[in-house]
C-alpha cells in the first residue's frame, strides 16, 4: 500500500477536475478508466499524475463505450473503479450504464456537462440532466448528485463511492464545465479522519474457492427469457430504489415560509440563485429558494411542501427545461404557477435572476 | 466429430442439456473450453464473459464466475476485470457479429494494447441469434436474411479475416489461431495455448472457431458439415497465425 494521499485537513486552491481526482484518491478508488473529452480531461490528467504514487491504476480506452464497460469490469473485481465523461461521451456511456443499472453494478461516473446537442460547446451547460438521470433503455435507477462548488465536488465524489457500493445503483457526480475548469478554494481531507467510513467493496467475481465445489459460481446476466422473469427482477430493483430514497435524498432550502417567489435551481446555477435570493431578501422582498442536490432520486415531498407555501415558482437553469420537466412531474396536481428562466448552454448571473424576480414581483403588484 | 464421453468438471450440470440448437457448433467450442479449464486447473480463477448473440445462452454454462455483457462489449468488460485484478484469467466469448462488427474497435484496441486477455470468437458466418442476417464473415455469394440473393461483395463488402488482421496488429508475444469445430482436438489445443499465453502473462490471445449454425443455414447434418469443411475452411484457413516463442522457465 502506498502512503495516504491526504493527511489531516489541507486547504487547497484548484480546479474542479483536480478536486474530483483528489477526492477519488481520498475515497480509496483503485482504478480509473476513461476517454478524453473536454471539459473533464483534467480529471484523468490529474489522476494519471497522482495514481502511480499511490499504486493506483489507469486505462485510457478506445472510446466511452469501452470506458464504461471496462469500469464495469473493474467494479466486478471488487475494486472502487470510476470514469468521467461529458456531452457526446455521456451519450455513448449510456449503454454500459444501462447494463450497470440492470445488473446493479456500483459504477461511479463524474459528468462535467458541456453544451449540447451534439458537439456544441466544450464550455458549459446543464443540458445533461435528462441523459444522466434517465439515459439508457431503463427506468433511471440511478443516483445523481448535482454539485455547486469545488468543496461539493470533493465531498460528493467521496460520497458517490459509498452510495454506489452501499445501494448498488450507478452513481453520478454531475458537474459542469465551469465547475470543472475554474479554480476555487476548498478543504481536502481524509474521509476516515472526519469519521466517514468507506463502504467495503465486495468482489462479484473471483472470490476464493472452486465454484461448484466450495462455493456457488457467480452467474450474472442481463437477458431474460420471459416477460414475467424480467418484471420480477425489476420489481425488486424498483422496490429497493424506493426504499433507498429517504436515505440518499438531499436538498437545501431557504425562506420557504410563504415566499412571493420560490426560486428553483440546481448545480452551479444554484449559486447565482442563492446570491439573488440573499440580495432580494436584504432589500425586503419575500423570496426563497429550493435546491435539489440529488436530481435522482428527487426530493419530491420536500419540494411539494415548499412549493405549496409559495405564491409562484421560478425555475432557473442553463437548459431548455430539463430541470423544469422534473419539477413539473414532481409537483403534479399542485396548483402553483411556474415561471421559468431557461438559458440553454449559457451561464446565469445573480443579476439576471434578480431582474427576473423583480419583474415578476412588479407584475404581481400591478 | 469426436464424441467425448464425460462432461467437463468445469461445466455446470444444472444447466445441461445446454440450450443451443441440435448440431450447433457453440456447444463443441464450449466443450473444448471446459476441458481446457479442467486440464489447466483454473476453474477457481477463470472469469468467463459471454456476449449477446447465441453465446448469451452460455451465461450459466460453466461452474465458473460468468458475466453476460452486451452485444460486442465482452472484450472491454474482460479487459476491465483483468486490469483491475491481473490474478484472474479472463475469457471473452463472442460471435463474429459481436467481435468483428459492433465490437471491432474493442478487438483492435485490446489487441494493439496487448491486453493480457483471451478472446474466443465463434465464426458461424451469420448473425444467428437475430435470425440469420449477414455478418462480417458471411461468405461471398452466401445467402442470408439480409443478402437474400447472396452476398454481393461489390455492395456488401468482403468477409472479415479476423486472425489475419489480429496477427498483423499484435506483438510477437500474442497468440493467434483459427480452429474449427470439425477438428476438436486441434481447436482445443489452440484454446489451451491461448489461455496458457494469458496465464504466463505474455500477451493478447485470440482464437477464432469456425462453427456451425444449421438453424440459419437451413442445412441438414450432412450439408452442415460439408459447408463447414469444404466452403468455410477454404475462405478461412485454419491454423496458427502467431505463436509466441516460449522461453525456458
Ligand atoms: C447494441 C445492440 N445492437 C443489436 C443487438 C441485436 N443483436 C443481438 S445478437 C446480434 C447478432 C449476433 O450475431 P453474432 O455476434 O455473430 O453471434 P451469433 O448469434 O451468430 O452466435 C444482434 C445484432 C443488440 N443486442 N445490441
Ligand atoms: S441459431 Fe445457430 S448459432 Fe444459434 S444456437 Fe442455433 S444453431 Fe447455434
Ligand atoms: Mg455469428
Amino acid at each position: 500500500m502506498g502512503e495516504k494521499p491526504i493527511e489531516g485537513e489541507r486547504k487547497a486552491f484548484m480546479t474542479g477536475n483536480e478536486a474530483v481526482a483528489w477526492a477519488a484518491l481520498a475515497a480509496g478508488a483503485d482504478i480509473m478508466y476513461g476517454y478524453p473529452i473536454t471539459p473533464q480531461n483534467e480529471i484523468m490528467q490529474y489522476w494519471t499524475r497522482l495514481a502511480p504514487k499511490y499504486e493506483k491504476k489507469f486505462l485510457q480506452t478506445e472510446d466511452e463505450l469501452s470506458a464504461g464497460f471496462t469500469t464495469i469490469g473493474g467494479v466486478l473485481t471488487g475494486r472502487r473503479a470510476f470514469t468521467a465523461t461529458a456531452g457526446p461521451g455521456n451519450v455513448l456511456m449510456q449503454e454500459p450504464l444501462s447494463m450497470a443499472e440492470a445488473m446493479r453494478i456500483p459504477i461511479v461516473v463524474a459528468v462535467q456537462q458541456r453544451g449540447g446537442p451534439s458537439t456544441a460547446t466544450v464550455i458549459y451547460s446543464q443540458q445533461e440532466v435528462t441523459l444522466t438521470c434517465f439515459g439508457g433503455n431503463g427506468e433511471g435507477l440511478r443516483v445523481v448528485y448535482s454539485t455547486s462548488s469545488h468543496q461539493e465536488l470533493y465531498d460528493y465524489t467521496i460520497k458517490s463511492f459509498n452510495t454506489a457500493w452501499k445501494y448498488r445503483f450507478p452513481t453520478f457526480i454531475l458537474g459542469d464545465g465551469y465547475q470543472a475548469k475554474m479554480r476555487e478554494s476548498l478543504v481536502l481531507y481524509d474521509p476516515a479522519e472526519r469519521g466517514v467510513e468507506m463502504v467495503h467493496p465486495e468482489p462479484f467475481v473471483g472470490k476464493p474457492g472452486v465454484p461448484g465445489e466450495e462455493r456457488t459460481a457467480s452467474h450474472f446476466r442481463n437477458t431474460y427469457n420471459i416477460e414475467e422473469e424480467l418484471l420480477e427482477v425489476l420489481t425488486k430493483d424498483i422496490e429497493e430504489y424506493e426504499q433507498m430514497k429517504p436515505e440518499v435524498i438531499e436538498y437545501s432550502e431557504l425562506n420557504t415560509q410563504d415566499p412571493d417567489i420560490l426560486v428553483i435551481a440546481h448545480g452551479v446555477v444554484f449559486r447565482s440563485a442563492a446570491m439573488a435570493v440573499d440580495e432580494l431578501t436584504g432589500s425586503g422582498e419575500k423570496v426563497g429558494y429550493f435546491r435539489p442536490i440529488t436530481l435522482r432520486p428527487f426530493p419530491q415531498e420536500q419540494l411539494r411542501k415548499a412549493a405549496a407555501k409559495a405564491k409562484q415558482l421560478l425555475v432557473v437553469e442553463s437548459a431548455h427545461g430539463q430541470l423544469l420537466k422534473i419539477v413539473k412531474e414532481n409537483l403534479y396536481g399542485l396548483n402553483v404557477p411556474i415561471r421559468t428562466y431557461l438559458r440553454p448552454g449559457v451561464g446565469i448571473t445573480p443579476e439576471e435572476i434578480i431582474d427576473e424576480c423583480k419583474a415578476l414581483l412588479a407584475g404581481k403588484e400591478a | 466429430m469426436e464424441i467425448q464421453p464425460k462432461m467437463p468438471k468445469s461445466w455446470n450440470p444444472a444447466s445441461k442439456p445446454h440450450k443451443f440448437c441440435p448440431g450447433c457448433g457453440h456447444g463443441i467450442v464450449l466443450k473444448a473450453l471446459g476441458q481446457v479449464i479442467d486440464e489447466l486447473g483454473i476453474q477457481d480463477r477463470v472469469v468467463f464473459g459471454c456476449d449477446i448473440g447465441c453465446s448469451l445462452l452460455s451465461w450459466d454454462f460453466f461452474n465458473v464466475d460468468t458475466v453476460q455483457t452486451h452485444h460486442g462489449r465482452t472484450t472491454p468488460v474482460m479487459v476491465g476485470i483483468k486490469r483491475a485484478n491481473p490474478e484472474l484469467i479472463v475469457i471473452a466469448y463472442m460471435g463474429d457479429g459481436g467481435g468483428y462488427a459492433i465490437g471491432s474497435q474493442h478487438l483492435v484496441n485490446a489487441a494493439t494494447r496487448d491486453d493480457k486477455v483471451s478472446l474466443i470468437l465463434v465464426n458461424n458466418t451469420n448473425y444467428a441469434m437475430t435470425g440469420g442476417q449477414m455478418a462480417p464473415t458471411t461468405m461471398p455469394g452466401q445467402k442470408t436474411e439480409t443478402t437474400p440473393y447472396g452476398r454481393d461483395v461489390t455492395q456488401a463488402g468482403y468477409p472479415m479475416m479476423g486472425p489475419e488482421m489480429v496477427s498483423a496488429i499484435t506483438q510477437d508475444n500474442a497468440y493467434v489461431a483459427r480452429g474449427s469445430v470439425a477438428k476438436f482436438r486441434q481447436l482445443k489445443g489452440y484454446i489451451k495455448k491461448a489461455l496458457e499465453n494469458q496465464m504466463a502473462g505474455r500477451g493478447f490471445s485470440f482464437v477464432e472457431a469456425l462453427s456451425t449454425c444449421p438453424t440459419n443455414w437451413r442445412t441438414n447434418a450432412e450439408k452442415t458439415w460439408a459447408f463447414l469443411e469444404d466452403k468455410m475452411t477454404k475462405q478461412y484457413p485454419p491454423g496458427e497465425f502467431k505463436v509466441p516463442a516460449v522461453k525456458e522457465e
